[in-house]
């Protein structure tokens, strides 16, 4: 009788504390951090706990229809595709889940996409059970993407479409927000190459990050919605034209998909005066995480 | 150990100089730790900062200072002097020079050269570092031959020592790692701490030689 009673209570207590009913189906500890996936009764999850009081969400699939975007800085990704509708070779840096890349198979089955994620655990549960299907002309490499850039700048490799997604809420890896690194990206594009960099700065970093941006590129947009992450998208192209934009966006429905082109082009904005002074990233200078932890 | 060769077991310099020395070896352990964390700061772009990148800069510089602890300790055989002391501080500053002038060209190489990341870094930390770090894994030893007076107070000697440079590679690390970064730019915080080495050395000298006791007269 006592253990029943127990028990409920630990049931109820855990009821409490946890936000939702998640079920943990995989738990792993890998060389970077604790990789937990999560069924709901409509989504599953890869998520990555650093310390027992933070859980972050690192990716999310429904269950009935795993293409159709979760979060909403994924949504705003797909965007720049409306500066480069055909692209042939992609490049994900960061692949998490693989919800990104997946959806991008689905949308441009010819394309060849590389996705580079330093690790190896994270791969092996995209595949497993994100069903994240590498084709056989995809590649997944499990690598530093700081490494990988240059080693494909040496093979002289260039790319339609380059998304930077290797942030995740807690961690920044500090060589990979620099000036020198988005230099090195804006290399590996192809003539009217788009780069997007999905972005999580709170509010010291931000300004830093947009004046790294601005420093690297020669034009930038900024998409972001009040809440949450902000996504840059830039390109080897003079600056687009938005009404031009706006008509591809018009005839593309991707709604589906959870994406509202038309919607996230209104979302765009030019950085501010104030961030643009905000002192440029580099090589020599990169307190990434001490600048996003002073907030 | 060197007592069979070393006849003198008198103190070389003034009991007064022991601040002044442990105030050296106390620079040194606080450079190592520092240009340690550097390191990985300059390896980052060419080989990335995973776990085995760090673990090709800490195999290097253990190699490296347990071979300057051999080395400073032959070096304190062969007539120890505060001088030579000095000597030791401008030649581990001055080995940061090619790291500042051609740390980048070195790295370039070694990527082309090495495909894997784990033996790029490891190539990548003993090109740069290996010098730098066994000059000044020298200080140690050679402090506490200058401390030393009598084989009874040698392990309180070099207990004090390991005290004061431990301790300095515990400051360098936390300074570097919380706040010089967030100051200043890599190769800022690298020439200043050659620098620094280079002013110990240059005060170790002038001490050295107001006291009548410099380099040349050790050798006379």
């Amino acid at each position: 009788m006592r253990a029943v009673l127990t028990s409920l209570l630990a049931g109820m207590l855990t009821a409490l504390v946890m936000p939702t009913h998640a079920e943990v189906i995989f738990e792993k500890r890998s060389l970077y951090r604790n990789i937990q996936v999560t069924d709901d009764a409509d989504r599953r999850c890869l998520k990555f706990a650093n310390r027992q009081h933070r859980v972050s969400r690192q990716s999310c699939q429904f269950h009935d229809d795993p293409n159709r975007l979760v979060f909403d800085y994924g949504k705003l990704v797909f965007t720049a595709f409306l500066l480069n509708p055909e692209p042939e070779r992609i490049l994900v840096i960061g692949l998490g889940g693989g919800s990104l890349p997946r959806l991008m198979q689905e949308l441009f089955p010819g394309a060849r996409i590389d996705s580079v994620e330093i690790d190896p655990a994270v791969i092996e549960v995209a595949e497993k059970y994100f069903d994240y299907r590498v084709r056989p002309d995809d590649r997944v490499l499990a690598q530093d993407g700081r490494v990988f850039v240059r080693r494909a700048l040496l093979r002289g490799q260039t790319y339609d479409f380059v998304l930077l997604d290797a942030f995740t809420g807690d961690y920044i890896p500090e060589h990979m927000m620099t000036l020198d690194y988005l230099q090195e990206c804006k290399r590996l594009l192809a003539e009217g190459g788009v780069l997007v960099a999905n972005t999580f700065s709170s509010s010291r970093l931000y300004p830093h990050e947009t004046a790294t941006f601005a420093a690297a590129f020669d034009w930038i947009w900024n998409l972001r919605r009040r809440s949450g992450n902000r996504v840059i998208i830039t390109g080897n192209m003079p600056k687009p034209d938005l009404e031009t934009v706006r008509e591809r966006a018009a005839a593309r429905d991707w709604r589906a998909y959870g994406i509202d082109l038309s919607a996230n082009l209104e979302l765009i904005t030019q950085p501010s005066a104030r961030e643009l002074e905000a002192r440029v990233l580099t090589d020599e200078y990169s307190p990434a995480n001490l600048l996003n932890a002073r907030d | 150990m060197a007592t069979s060769k070393e006849t003198n077991d008198a103190l070389i310099v003034p009991a007064g100089r022991a601040p002044l020395i442990m105030l050296l070896a106390f620079t040194g352990g606080f450079s190592i730790m520092s240009i340690e964390l550097l390191a990985g700061r300059m390896l980052a772009p060419y080989f990335g900062s995973s776990i085995y990148v760090w673990g090709s800069i800490i195999t290097v510089f253990m190699l490296s200072l347990s071979l300057g602890y051999l080395l400073g300790g032959r070096l304190s055989l062969r007539s120890p002097s505060l001088g030579r002391f000095g000597i030791i501080f401008l030649v581990a500053g001055g080995t940061i020079t090619p790291l500042l002038l051609g740390g980048n060209a070195i790295m370039e190489v070694v990527f082309a050269a090495v495909e894997d990341p784990r033996y790029g870094s490891l190539l990548a930390s003993l090109a740069l570092f290996f010098i730098p770090t066994v000059a000044m894994g020298t200080i140690s030893p050679y402090a506490v031959r200058l401390l030393v007076d009598t084989v009874g107070h040698s392990g309180h000697v070099a207990g004090l020592l390991y005290f004061v440079s431990t301790l300095g590679s515990a400051l360098g690390t936390l300074l570097t790692s919380f706040y010089f970064v967030l100051w200043f730019e890599v190769t800022s915080i690298l020439v200043s701490l050659g620098l620094a080495l280079v002013l110990c050395g240059v005060i170790a000298l002038l001490v050295s030689a107001r006291a009548g006791g410099g380099v040349a007269g050790d050798k006379a």
